[in-house]
């Protein structure tokens, strides 16, 4: 069977849920073969195996901290020569887009991104995106070279299949361009200990209609009464009450989780690009004619400072 | 000393409109309107104020490749300050995926000159985000991409890059490549004065033959991606809607807990 590359997303060689859902993908077209680098590489075969991954490529070097995106091209392409894969498979993150991109162009190749589903088709492997704001759906193919596809997260359900997962370590020669751009300074996000905004079953969001940093204390009781992500709108974000990252639409975060509850959130095209994929959709907003309303599964018209804190009360004591 | 900065900037259909495909598939321009892509307006932005706090000459150049209606995005970017403006146009661009526009693109600046190229993070209608690194690895300078915050100084290009692990400190030397996103600052107003000047600004244009690319490796046929199918979603089934009478909170947790989510 042809094989299928899937550059790994790992921190410190705990693999992200998105890779997993990458080799469940990858089954469907082909054999895993999986891509880490960086420190704690190798850690990640016995994660990848059980997933499916018939070998594990690995490599490290102060480049993939030093220097920006390019490092991991050349790896990448190095992973592509040695091993000849009828797919490239790449998780969707902003990063991961311009590493896909950049290494279409070398191979001669065309790039998919932001795919939300893949299957095996006659010609090669078939992607679906979600474009316009999520308004349409396409198919879409690789019609040129070898098809490298980036994949969003929640686009698949992980399913274990246990493989091989020999690790082999690649040898990779970097590029006169690898060491182009510097990183001179590094602030790592502190962790909430929530989850991952992309990667959560449940994601609870505010808006303007929350009125102040210090009222997002409500939004995150309910997130946390549900074991859910934060999420803001960009009306939230610039008024400096929550993070950027945090931020769901367009230029945010796209998420597409089992459920979204938007909590006085107008639902303008922008924020809708980041969410309107959500399996269940719930608004509360005391705008009877806010256009979220026209997305939802459950509304609520009425004031969130009411709505939220008894959703959050009634959470937390039917979990006794 | 001189600096020529490169500005990318895509006429787009309008997101609040109804955006759809026509029939070969490709994005419908005929019958909506286009305007400039909003995070395109970002990087004209970032142009006109590494300009102003500059010391040495600025020269700002702003490039489409796009139909004819193109020329509306970059009667835009001159009014907001931009110096001179270059249409890429061409009946055989029709269907360009990313890798033939980074390829017209790449050609066009590189035949124009530049010390730097400024481009938006993302379209707002394909939005893949992938054309600024395209163009790096295509001029083979650095990529300095999706930045918050950008300055020149001294022949180098520093930003700061907000990723979802950490925040980066980047710096290149020029020539290179830089996308900034929407937290860079907001875009200015074109002003009367603005509007005015910009209709004496040259507007060069140019064709695939100037370019010296052959129609076979852009447009439809030359694409490397092929769209199959495209389907408008359907609509969502009309929700519950209850209006809070004091128990708006508790109705919603019935809800979420006959859907199973309590
Ligand atoms: C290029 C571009 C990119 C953008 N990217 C994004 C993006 O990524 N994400 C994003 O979100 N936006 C984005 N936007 C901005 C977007 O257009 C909207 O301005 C933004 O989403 C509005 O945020 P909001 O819904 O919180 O605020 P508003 O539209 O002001 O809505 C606030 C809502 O809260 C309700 N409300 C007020 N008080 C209460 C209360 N006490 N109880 C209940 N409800 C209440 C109001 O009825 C109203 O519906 C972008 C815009 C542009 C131009
Ligand atoms: C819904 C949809 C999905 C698509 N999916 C794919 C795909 O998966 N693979 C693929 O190969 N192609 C795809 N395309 C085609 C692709 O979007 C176009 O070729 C486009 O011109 C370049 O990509 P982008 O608009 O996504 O640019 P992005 O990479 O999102 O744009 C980033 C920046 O590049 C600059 N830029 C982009 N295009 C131009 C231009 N024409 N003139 C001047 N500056 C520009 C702007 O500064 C912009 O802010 C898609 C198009 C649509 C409408």
């Amino acid at each position: 069977m042809a094989e299928v590359l899937v550059y790994v997303d790992h921190v410190d060689g705990a693999v992200r849920k998105p890779t997993l859902e990458l080799l469940t993908l990858a089954r469907r077209i082909g054999e895993p073969v999986a891509l880490a680098l960086g420190p704690g590489a190798e850690n990640t075969a016995a994660a990848l195996a059980e997933h499916g991954a018939v070998k594990v490529l690995t490599h490290d070097a102060s480049e993939y901290a030093d220097y920006l995106v390019v490092p991991k091209v050349d790896a990448l392409q190095a992973a592509v020569e040695s091993v000849s894969p009828a797919a490239v498979l790449v998780p969707s993150s902003a990063e991961g887009k311009e590493i896909a991109a950049r290494l279409a162009l070398r191979i001669g190749s065309g790039v998919i991104t932001d795919a939300t589903d893949l299957e095996a088709g006659d010609e090669g492997p078939v992607a679906t995106q979600s474009v316009f704001a999520a308004s349409f759906t396409t198919k879409t193919r690789v019609s040129k070279g070898t098809p490298v596809i980036t994949v969003k997260p929640n686009s698949a359900a992980v399913e274990a299949a246990p493989a091989a997962g020999v690790v082999e370590a690649l040898a990779v020669t970097f590029s006169a361009q690898a060491t182009g751009t510097r990183v001179t300074g590094r602030t790592p996000r502190e962790s909430t200990g929530r989850p991952e905004l992309t990667e959560a079953a449940i994601v609870v969001s505010g808006g303007r209609g929350v009125n102040g940093a210090e009222n997002f204390g409500l939004i995150e009781a309910l997130a946390d009464s549900l074991g859910a992500a934060v999420g803001a709108s960009r009306a939230a974000v610039d008024a400096g009450w929550y993070p950027h990252t945090n931020q769901v639409g367009q230029t945010g975060k796209s998420v597409s989780p089992q459920l979204y509850i938007a909590n006085g959130i107008s639902g303008a095209i922008q924020h809708r690009a980041g969410m309107q994929t959500s399996k269940t959709i719930v608004a509360v907003n005391k705008d009877a004619e806010a256009p979220i309303f026209d997305l939802v599964d459950y509304g609520v018209v009425g004031d969130l400072f009411d709505v939220v804190p008894q959703l959050t009360e009634e959470i937390n004591a039917r979990k006794g | 000393m001189s600096l020529r900065i490169v500005v990318t900037v895509k006429y787009v259909p309008d997101a609040t409109g109804d955006r759809h495909f026509a029939d070969d598939l490709t994005v419908d321009r005929d019958d909506v309107d286009g305007l400039l892509s909003e995070l395109d307006e970002y990087a004209v932005e970032q142009a006109l104020q590494i300009s102003e706090n500059a010391d040495d000459d600025v020269e700002i150049t702003v490039l489409t490749v796009g139909p004819e209606d193109a020329k509306d995005a970059l009667r835009k970017a001159l009014s907001m300050g931009a110096d001179k403006a270059i249409h890429v146009e061409d009946d055989d661009l029709h269907g360009t995926d990313v890798i033939g526009t980074s390829l017209v693109l790449a050609k066009a600046i590189e035949k124009a000159g530049y010390d730097l190229v400024i481009s938006g993070m993302a379209s707002t209608d394909g939005t893949a985000g992938v054309i600024p690194a395209l163009l790096a690895e295509r001029l083979g300078v650095p990529q300095v991409t999706l930045l918050s915050e950008v300055s020149v100084e001294d022949g180098a290009v520093k930003g700061r890059r907000d990723g979802d692990a950490a925040s980066e400190q980047l710096e290149a030397s020029l020539p290179a490549v830089v996308s900034v996103t929407d937290q860079s600052g907001e875009a200015r107003y074109p002003s009367f004065k603005g509007i005015m000047a910009a209709k004496k600004k040259p507007v060069q244009s140019w064709d695939l033959s100037d370019l010296d690319i052959e129609a076979e490796e852009v447009g439809l046929e030359g694409s490397w991606t092929a769209v199959d199918s495209a389907a408008a979603r359907p609509a969502r089934t009309a929700g519950t809607i209850v209006k809070d009478e004091g128990e708006g909170g508790k109705q919603l947790a019935e809800f979420l807990a006959s859907q199973k989510f309590v």
